[in-house]
């Protein structure tokens, strides 16, 4: 199994080069190509929010195992201005941009685990799972 | 910059996505195809996303954009070859591209925009019966 890797997010090339990252990891682990599409959707959603609301971070690419089950685990990490309102943030359709406000709640749905921690004025970490 | 083509054939504009389409170049796709349909008042956009691997809120987007602003330039866009994985993942994430139009290949898609079109044929007069 291969080891956890950080990538810098910190403009759309490295966008889509996290995105061929999890590609190939995920389809290497056996997850089927409706999941991985899942995956790497969830994860350009993610990655984008880092560059555009972060301020740029990484991410963290880590193999999963629990017994014969295989997963992949993308943590998401910034220190930009954080969400003051989690809730809201999650709210489908709710951007405090010109997005469509479906990254974070999106993710959330084509994940098996999703985890979101966020400081006004330290940074956002969102965590996501994917299992076999 | 690197450019996504627009091909012309008649009264139409074809568009193959072939890349793994970065932000930009999706944005410039945008900004090309309205300037196209403008100059050469096109009436049918087809837009070829089989090789696309992921569709995202941001894809999602232009791809909204690109049909509103057709219509706007009296022209009808369709979305052709979405493969099924990213069909099933668009749904799950909440994109629901509502007022976009979508075919299962170029040849459906093709036969679409001719009904939408509905270019009258030479030596048609209006009273032709409709067969
Ligand atoms: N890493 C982050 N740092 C700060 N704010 C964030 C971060 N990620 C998301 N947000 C906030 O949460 C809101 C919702 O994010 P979400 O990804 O769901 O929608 P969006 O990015 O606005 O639109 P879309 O992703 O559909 O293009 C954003 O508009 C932004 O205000
Ligand atoms: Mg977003």
């Amino acid at each position: 199994m291969r080891n956890s890797e950080t990538l810098p997010l910190t403009n759309e090339s490295d966008i889509i080069f996290a995105r061929r990252e999890v590609r190939s990891r995920g389809s290497e682990i056996g997850l089927s190509l409706v999941d991985v599409t899942k995956l790497v959707t969830a994860c350009s959603e993610l990655a984008r929010n880092t560059v555009v609301y972060g301020g740029g971070g990484t991410v963290t690419i880590e193999p999963l195992s629990n017994g014969v089950r295989k997963g992949l685990r993308l943590i998401f990490e910034d220190q930009g201005p954080g969400i003051a309102d989690l809730n809201l943030a999650l709210t489908d359709g709710y951007t405090s941009g010109s997005g469509m406000g479906l990254g974070l709640s999106g993710a959330r749905r084509l994940c098996n685990e999703f985890e979101i921690v966020s400081v006004v004025g330290q940074g956002t970490k969102v965590t996501v799972a994917k299992w076999k | 910059m690197e450019r996504i083509p627009i091909l012309r054939m008649g009264d139409y504009l074809l568009v193959t996505i072939q890349v793994d389409m970065h932000d930009r170049l999706a944005m410039a796709l945008q900004d090309d195809l309205t300037a196209r349909i403008a100059k050469t008042g096109a009436q049918g956009v087809l837009i070829d996303i089989s090789s696309l691997e992921i569709v995202d809120s941001f894809i999602g987007r232009i791809i909204s954009n690109i049909s509103g602003m057709s219509r706007i330039l009296d022209a009808h866009t369709v979305i052709v070859g979405m493969q099924p994985a990213v069909a099933i993942t668009l749904v799950e994430l909440g994109l629901t591209l509502p007022g976009v139009l979508t075919a299962l290949d170029v040849e459906k898609g093709m036969a679409l925009l001719r009904r939408l079109v509905d270019v009258p044929e030479e030596g048609d007069d209006e009273d032709n019966a409709e067969f």
